[in-house]
């Protein structure tokens, strides 16, 4: 097995890990922040299935702009997520 | 949103060249490379989001204006329709300037070869203007979420 098949094995386990965080965490900063780091390794992903132009466009609009969109939803309301 | 620490505004300075460059770098180079006119204005608006949320939306909004950044926009839209529309002796969207020499006109060469600049006619013109729209766009979506986010937590009562 080469290099490139490991990566691609690895790489969206780690999405699910980060999505996972997104869902589970308590923090809704925190959330903000997984999700950004999913989209990260998301275009990560894309970019090493040969397609540049979406990997771009992904860190571009979702690791930043959405992460600053929720932020700033977040600071209009409150940050803990309630218990249930 | 209020204004974050010195540490984050000194660091969110030093990036903005950085990241504007990158984007501008990322526009110009469309027809050569991957990205283009809306990857490219992410990448831009991406860092005055950076200095929008670093700064807050009250200090950012005094620098840019909501207005202004409208009027860029409808330059971004105008400039692409009617660089299509100049090609209309031909056809719509016909690339007129390519192959003529002068402004993005040259021939690329034949090959594999590093990516010649002035090449393509109209489309980095085009590219360009996405971009600006892009930019335009998507730094105005932030900041007009950014100024509610302070209208609201004034209670509603000044008008901004």
């Amino acid at each position: 097995m080469d290099l490139l098949s490991l990566v691609h094995i690895i790489l969206p386990l780690l999405i699910v890990v980060a999505a996972g965080f997104a869902v589970l965490l308590r923090d809704l900063i925190s959330c903000t922040i997984a999700l950004a780091a999913m989209s990260l390794l998301l275009s990560l992903e894309f970019y090493i299935l040969h397609a540049p132009d979406v990997a771009i466009a992904e860190a571009g609009v979702g690791a930043c702009i959405t992460t600053a969109i929720i932020i700033l939803a977040i600071s209009m309301t409150k940050r803990e997520e309630d218990e249930r | 949103m209020s204004e974050m620490s010195k540490i984050v505004r000194s660091i969110s300075n030093l990036l903005l060249p950085f990241i504007l460059i990158y984007g501008f770098y990322i526009i110009l180079h469309g027809h050569l490379t991957p990205g283009g006119g809306f990857q490219g204005g992410a990448v831009v608006a991406s860092g005055l989001v950076m200095v929008l949320v670093a700064y807050g939306s009250e200090r950012f909004a005094s620098w840019v204006k909501e207005k202004h950044l409208s009027v860029l926009e409808s330059i971004g839209a105008l400039g692409f329709i009617s660089l299509a529309f100049l090609g209309l002796s031909t056809a719509f969207f016909y690339n007129f300037l390519a192959g003529k020499g002068g402004l993005f006109g040259d021939i690329p060469p034949e090959g594999s070869n590093p990516g010649a600049l002035n090449t393509a006619g109209t489309l980095p013109l085009m590219n360009l203007a996405v971009g600006l729209k892009v930019i335009a766009g998507l730094a105005s979506i932030v900041l007009v979420m950014g100024l509610a986010s302070h209208y609201f937590k004034q209670g509603g009562e000044n008008d901004t």
